[in-house]
């Protein structure tokens, strides 16, 4: 049976560049494992506390539910510091641009996670203040439901975050 | 006071009292309200002293259509009474009490942002709770809750089934 | 301000030279005023307060505080929802002191039904507001010490206060925004673990907050930073309507629980810590002797609910809940042989129920104001009805937005640091603030 060559982004080439290819494809796939790892590790939060999700997000990274066992006790104030915006509360019309802003302020790359359901859509507030959902204001990849949600639920947004920031390709 | 004795008290100067559950309730014409708190705080047995709170209600369709409540206490002698106002709904307009009691500043600024009664002679009447540029009332009763439809600064939010993925 | 012997000089009192300092290009004396904005997004904010601060140097010359960053609409939501769909929405209004939202709303519907909770309903509820008292003291704490610097007290009243929701979870199932106390009397009795849990609680607690006070009263560090800073006057803070911890500091003994007693609380035995020196140390030390009377209360409502059970909602069924509550293998929900009689036995309970949970009680026309002392200050609620099954004006009298209203009097003057000082000693809760 005839065999039929197909066109590839190797064709053409000599051997010592195809040893190169792969050479580099090997490190590139060992880095970004490396680098994705060392990013979902030391993950900094950004203190973006609104009401009352904002408490059980002191909560869990405080002593019980520790969050400091992932990297992620330091919330830093600056949001050029920071990498991980989680909008803890309830987003009025007024803290809307505020919110923007911060989220424009860091640096990428940046993940934003929606914690409780007045930041994820609203929440038992569908009225002329609030925010229905902040993925209309800034794009969210995690959502955490409750009302408040209690600091293991956050936690386990935060290792879904984790796995997704692990599984992301950087380099390609 | 007890009720009874403080109704009849409050009574000889303001005759539109009225007792329930447990309240003594004075309505007070517009332009008689500063003279009537002044009354009310300087007469020793009386000592109306400090406002806890000032809001108002909307009652459209009705003669007065707005109430502006001012709940005021006495920390000597412990008691209450609730004074009120009654405003038509062309003319929401009262004057501010901002000089007699201090902590009506934000209490009156909050009435505007929610109700639109002006309050005069205040020293700094903007909106509080909403944002500078907010259009409307939104408590008065012919303002519609929102959340599904609010149009701020030309964003819409459409109701929560009618909304897609980007 | 160069040199640090200027420095010092001016921190003891004397006169200073400040060097004008000239614009390059155009020659004139610069006013050196700064303009800066606190917030709404700052770690040492209590949530998302903005402080608007023109600056001298260091020195806060003025200050303007502006609200309205968590502005939920509350006051509006609770008009198109049934009376009992209220305790809701409005134990979110302040959400470190859910229980005291939910009391002083759910008294003044009962004032207007002219009912009364059932006495073992209002033990508990006493009992649950001094725990939530106790709470909301210890994240004063935290969040206070964590702004002036003490970070290990922000673990260790973040500790604390997980013991308490423990408790609060066992009991209500929820461990913020609770919905228990309804108007009638609260949802549910405290389950078979509860005693045992809160007796546990006034065993370890009294011991914990020794240590604080050993960690904390004669800190130097702590009394500097807290010592004569944002002072507010007796006649100062009557003007502003302030009331709560700062009044008492300031040498005015009001609290609402003495003064015009609800739930019972004139049958309790407990003091109420007044001082006179009315700045930021006094509010600490005040707050923390309100722990210990508060655990005093608790004690004795424990020992009440022990002696005698009861029912705790009322009887009336145009009133009461219909739900019967319990505890199942899946968590808090209806009871077995209730379901079974509003299924299978009986349609008109079947009916009762489901008109008591959509539409829910009618309330007679009229108006109240009952205000409870929560642990910021005098917490009122005015509730308007129209004889409907909703509300027709809730109006939330909030201690921290009549408070705020006394920060600049007690800024201006002082240091930008003593600004954090005095907003952590205040405890506002920008939920009540905005609501």
């Amino acid at each position: 049976m005839p065999v039929e060559r197909v066109e590839g982004h190797l064709t053409g080439k000599r051997p010592e560049e195809i040893e190169e290819e792969v050479r580099r494809g090997v490190l590139l796939t060992s880095l970004d494992k490396a680098v994705s790892w060392a990013r979902k590790q030391s993950m900094w939060p950004a203190t973006f506390g609104l009401a009352c999700c904002a408490i059980e997000m002191m909560s869990a990274g405080a002593g019980r539910y520790d969050l400091s066992r992932w990297g992620m006790e330091l919330f830093r104030a600056s949001p050029r510091q920071a990498d991980l915006m989680i909008v803890a509360g309830r987003v009025s019309q007024k803290m809307a641009p505020v919110l923007r802003r911060v989220y424009d302020q860091m640096v990428e790359p940046k993940w934003v996670i929606s914690m409780g359901v007045c930041a994820s859509a609203g929440g038992m507030f569908t009225n002329y203040a609030i925010v229905q959902g902040v993925d209309t204001i800034v794009p969210v990849d995690i959502y955490v439901p409750g009302c408040p949600p209690k600091p293991e639920m956050l936690m386990f947004g935060i290792l879904k975050l984790q796995e997704k920031v692990r599984t992301q390709g950087t380099f390609r | 006071m007890k009720p009874p004795a403080l109704a009849e008290r409050v009574g000889e100067h303001l005759p539109d009292v009225w007792q329930s559950r447990g309240e003594v309730t004075v309505v007070v014409p517009r332009g008689e309200l500063i003279d009537a708190l002044v009354r009310l705080r300087d007469q020793p047995d009386l000592a109306f002293g400090f406002l806890c709170s000032l809001t108002a209600t909307d009652h459209p369709g009705k003669d007065p259509r707005f109430w502006i409540v001012y709940e005021l206490r006495s920390v000597e002698h412990a008691h209450r009474l609730r004074v009120k106002v009654g405003l038509a709904a062309d003319d929401p307009h009262v004057p501010s009490v901002t000089r007699l009691f201090p902590t009506a500043n934000w209490h009156e600024r909050e009435t505007w942002d929610l109700f639109g009664i002006v309050f005069d002679d205040h020293p700094d009447l903007d909106r509080i709770l909403l944002p500078d540029d907010w259009e409307g009332h939104p408590l008065r009763k012919d303002e519609e809750l929102g959340g599904v439809g609010t149009r701020y600064h030309g964003a819409f939010i459409p109701p929560v089934d009618e909304r897609t993925m980007p | 301000m160069s040199t640090g012997q200027e420095m010092d000089a001016a921190r003891d009192g004397a006169p200073t030279v400040q060097t004008p300092v000239r614009d390059r290009v155009t020659g004139e004396v610069r006013q050196e005023t700064m303009i800066i904005n606190m917030g709404p997004q700052h770690p040492s904010t209590h949530g998302v307060l903005r402080l608007l601060l023109e600056l001298d140097g260091e020195t806060v010359i003025r200050c303007k505080p502006i609200v309205g960053y968590l502005h939920t609409g509350i006051e509006k939501n609770t008009e198109y929802r049934t009376w009992v769909q209220g305790v809701a929405y409005v134990t979110r209004a302040d959400y470190l002191a859910p229980f005291f939202n939910e009391l002083a709303y759910c008294l003044s519907v009962e004032r207007l039904l002219g009912i009364e909770a059932p006495p073992r309903a209002q033990t508990i509820r006493v009992l649950l507001c001094e725990l939530n008292r106790i709470a909301s003291h210890l994240v004063w704490m935290a969040t206070g010490g964590m702004e002036l610097g003490a970070v290990s007290v922000m673990l260790y009243g973040f500790r604390e206060r997980e013991l308490i929701l423990d408790i609060f979870e066992a009991v209500t199932g929820l461990r913020m925004n609770h919905s228990f106390i309804r108007p009638g009397g609260v949802i549910m009795d405290l389950p078979t673990e509860g005693p045992r849990m809160i007796a546990k609680l006034l065993d370890d607690l009294p011991a914990r907050i020794d240590d604080y006070e050993r960690l904390l009263d004669d800190n130097p560090i702590w009394k500097e930073r807290n010592v004569g800073v944002g002072v507010l006057s007796a006649e100062d803070a009557l003007a502003y309507g302030v009331t709560g911890p700062l009044l008492r500091a300031a040498g005015v003994p009001v609290d609402l629980r003495r003064d015009e007693p609800y739930l019972g609380y004139e049958t309790y035995e407990f003091d109420v810590p007044v001082s006179t020196d009315a700045d930021s140390y006094a509010r600490y030390r005040l707050r923390v002797t309100e722990m210990r009377e508060s655990l005093k209360i608790v004690e004795q409502a424990l020992d009440r609910l022990l002696a005698e059970p009861g029912p705790v909602m009322v009887e009336d069924p145009k009133v009461a809940w219909p739900a019967r509550l319990s505890v199942g293998p899946d968590g808090i929900g209806n009871d077995e042989t209730y379901l079974r009689h509003i299924m299978e036995e009986s349609m008109e309970s079947l009916i009762h129920h489901f008109k008591m949970v959509t539409q829910g009680v009618r309330v007679p026309e009229g108006e109240v104001y009952t205000a409870v002392e929560s642990p910021r200050g005098e917490l009122g609620y005015y509730v308007v009805s129209n004889n409907e099954h909703r509300p027709y004006r809730v109006k939330i009298r909030d201690p921290s937005f009549v408070n705020l209203q006394a920060v600049p009097t007690m800024v201006e003057g002082g240091l930008i640091a003593d600004a954090i000082a005095v907003i952590a000693s205040l405890d506002p809760v920008m939920g009540g603030v905005d609501r």
